[in-house]
């Protein structure tokens, strides 16, 4: 690789790059998605490459592991371009019959295709697949595209080609109010308007500023960043860059779980291969502007999440959270300015830089900008990554895209943001996606997590279960966080053993609005959003639980004492 | 360093630049109870019980006056009934664990806190880090240490190193405020049972 030194250059190695490629060559995209490894994709890959070989077809076909095509329900899933033939849940007893039938054949295998589970409608190709059809997949879209290993690849469409507009057409504050403009509102979980972020930092009194990418989505039901992250790392890479071009920042860090190898491997090598091309170091793209990336992993706790908390882990401190009454963007990591976005909000950086602020304002609601990620879990029957436009009705999301709720049964409740998030019933599923809608409804949208639950979920084990992670997962420093917890977490197990009493409930308000009032850090201050908006939608069912009943005749003890 | 008006329980202090609410207070002869703050030691804001009402531009906040910074026309209330409601339910929770410890049963008397609200778990310890803290910005010798997170925190002494440091020190026990033998207690089962949290794993 030789270093690009000017927009120009990198242009050309752009157009180099794509007359290599022949758009008519067969290649095979298998997804490489935790999912599908998970549902054994690699004896997939495997299998390909050995048909590959054993048929000596290695210069006319590529064979690529991509990131998530999402759809993991229906896993593993191989997509044979350029036709772009989807197939579904495939075996590597499968790869023969697909390399001399498709590959080659040009023909489409009948029982590997998408069927509707309702209309019995067959469909052949990506676009035509009714769950790839509705979503707006801005960001995920290139997923199934590219290798996430290889850098030509991103620079084949499109890559870094913002990065290069920011840098060569546009000052740091035009990009600063590109961004403001676009109305980009943070992803992890808070919507704070990122322009107004980075603002503050770019504007804190000190030389050395740090931009952070929050990779570490440690809440139960979320994986749609690390879908995002490990599919197509540079988008998110790109976007960081222009980040720390608009707020002046030469270092910047990528803080992520230990426990993600695979994530591990390719921001590494994205890093890498960065660095390899200028895009990363001294005076990028000839502009003068330099910037270093460094990656931190955490120590396996989930309050590392939490901005302060994981500031001081990169400090090489224990992930303790420090009070914010002086805001972390302008005393950071180091007392110095950093500015904290997740995985999601950088990725979204390059589109706007890309296609202008209207067009990002073109789509969603009138406060809550773009798409956005939504993984779905739970008792839903695609448990998968979507990427749609705020404002989509839940219900959409829900029926449309997660195929409705397994085994017959109703939808009862839908759940957001994970421990630190809300639960709304089923009569509210015509609200749209909109980070205002969901926060006055009490369920903060969170990273964008959802978690079905059918008629047979019981909701105080719910709320019992998060109090549960929660236990185990803050850091246990300040009192009311860590005794709260505590008690409202015995509270619940007693109810949940039939062994609630009257009163239950008056005291675990009481809990809960010394704990929202008094922790010290913004997790210990949510850690009581589940029980509450439980409370505010179905304290009928706590209420019986203290009568010793559970309406939804999950609690094993009370099913016994019913004798039912 | 610049002079900050500022407003506490209705009477007027000035303060310097820098300085926390509960500096601000002390310094005006305003009384604000805590449990785990020392003079000696950085401002840990753990027990939360300095928790005080800050209003700044019309919004009330709940604060802890040991870390929050004085500012220009802050208006600080040291009790309210939500103060009040706070500190009371801290205290029940620290009961929980130390229902014998004479400096919580005397704020008890105060804020009318139960002891037995809670189901007893006497730890004894409440986790307000004075050994910890003395031990590692006093002393500098990191004896004693929190290990683990969320609700199976709790501290250990380190025997590598309290085997050489503890013995001629043991200047961490009089500041426990629950109760001083439990120091000495959690020294010998250090050495005793290691927290199995301070062992080593092995590597991936």
């Amino acid at each position: 690789m030789t270093r690009i030194n000017s927009a120009a250059e990198l242009e050309e190695l752009r157009q180099g790059i794509l007359s290599k490629k022949d758009p008519d060559k067969p290649s095979i995209a298998i997804c490489a998605g935790l999912s599908c490894l998970g549902l054994g994709n690699g004896a997939v890959i495997n299998a390909f490459k050995e048909e590959i070989r054993k048929q000596s077809l290695e210069a006319k076909v590529d064979v690529i592991a991509t990131g998530c095509h999402g759809f993991c329900e229906k896993g593993p899933i191989v997509v044979i371009n350029p036709e772009e033939i989807c197939y579904l849940q495939v075996t590597p007893e499968d790869v023969p019959e697909i390399v001399s039938q498709t590959v080659i054949g040009k023909k489409v295998i009948d029982r590997l295709i998408y069927t509707d589970p309702k209309s019995g409608e067959k469909a052949a190709l990506m676009s035509e697949i009714p769950f790839y059809k509705k979503q707006m997949r801005v960001l995920m879209g290139n997923n199934a595209k590219i290798n996430p290993k290889s850098i030509d690849d991103y620079l084949a469409i499109g890559g870094y080609s913002a990065l290069a507009k920011a840098l060569n057409e546009m000052s740091p504050v035009q990009v600063l109010e590109e961004v403001t403009k676009a109305n980009l509102r943070g992803r992890g979980g808070g919507g704070f308007p990122a322009g107004r972020k980075w603002e503050t930092t770019r504007n804190a009194p000190n030389e050395t500023k740090y931009v952070i990418v929050n990779a570490h989505e440690g809440e139960p039901g979320a994986f749609m960043d690390r879908a995002l992250f490990q599919g197509n790392p540079h988008s998110v890479l790109e976007g960081l860059i222009i980040g720390a071009y608009a707020i002046g920042s030469q270092q910047g860090f990528i803080y992520t779980r230990h426990d993600t190898p695979e994530l591990r491997k390719n921001v590494d090598i994205a890093l890498a291969q960065a660095e390899e091309y200028g895009l990363l170091g001294e005076n990028i793209l000839g502009s003068g502007f330099s910037f270093k990336v460094e990656v931190h992993f955490d120590v396996g706790i989930f309050v590392s999440g939490e901005s302060s908390a994981l500031m001081r882990s990169i400090e090489g401190k224990a992930p303790e959270p420090k009070p914010k009454y002086i805001r972390t963007s302008v005393h950071g990591i180091w007392d110095r300015p950093s500015n904290l976005n997740n995985v999601e909000t950088w990725a979204n950086v390059p589109q706007i830089i890309g296609k202008g602020s209207e067009w990002y304002n073109s789509i969603g609601t009138e406060k809550s900008k773009g798409t956005k990620l939504i993984s779905l879990s739970g008792h839903v029957c695609n448990s998968t990554v979507v990427e749609v436009p705020m404002g989509t009705s839940l219900k959409e999301i829900v029926y449309d895209f997660g195929g409705g709720i397994p085994n017959g049964k109703k939808l009862k409740a839908i759940h957001f943001g994970g421990p630190m998030g809300g639960t709304i019933p089923e009569s509210l599923i015509d609200n749209p996606l909109d980070f205002d809608v969901l926060s006055k409804l009490g369920a903060s949208m969170g990273a964008g997590d959802m978690l079905m639950m059918d008629e047979g979920t019981c909701l105080v084990e719910v709320a019992r279960f998060f109090l549960d992670f929660l236990s185990g997962e803050s850091c246990g420093k300040c009192v009311p966080c860590r005794e709260g917890i505590r008690q409202m977490l015995n509270i619940l197990t007693n109810m949940t053993k039939g062994k609630g009493k009257a009163g239950d409930i008056e005291l675990m308000e009481e809990l809960a609005e010394v704990i929202g009032a008094a922790a010290l850090c913004s997790l210990g201050r949510s850690v009581q959003n589940p029980l509450l908006s439980m409370l505010k939608y179905f304290r009928d069912e706590f209420e019986a639980h203290i009568e010793k009943r559970c309406p939804a005749h999950s609690c094993k003890a009370l099913i016994a004492l019913e004798g039912v | 360093m610049s002079e900050i008006k500022l407003q506490i329980d209705g009477k007027e202090v000035t303060a310097r630049e820098g300085m926390t609410v509960l500096e601000a207070a002390q310094q005006a002869g305003i009384s604000i109870p805590t449990l785990c703050h020392h003079k000696q030691l950085d401002p840990y804001g753990g027990c939360r019980f300095c928790t005080v009402e800050a209003e700044v531009r019309g919004w009330t906040n709940y604060v802890a006056a040991c870390l929050y910074p004085v500012a220009k026309d802050l208006i600080v209330r040291t009790r309210s009934e939500k103060v009040d409601r706070i500190r009371k339910m801290i205290l029940e929770l620290l009961l929980a664990h130390a229902p014998d410890a004479f400096e919580l049963q005397d704020l008890a008397k105060e804020y009318g806190a139960n002891k037995d609200r809670f189901e007893k778990d006497p730890s004894f310890c409440v986790h307000c880090g004075l050994c910890v803290r003395y031990c590692a910005e006093v002393k500098k010798k990191n004896a004693i240490v929190f290990v683990d997170k969320g609700k199976t925190r709790e501290i250990s002494f380190i025997p590598e190193i309290s085997a050489k440091e503890c013995w001629n020190c043991k200047e961490c026990f009089p500041l426990c405020p629950t109760e001083a033998l439990q120091a000495a207690f959690v020294l010998v089962k250090a050495f005793t049972f290691p927290s199995p949290s301070l062992e080593s794993t092995p590597a991936e």
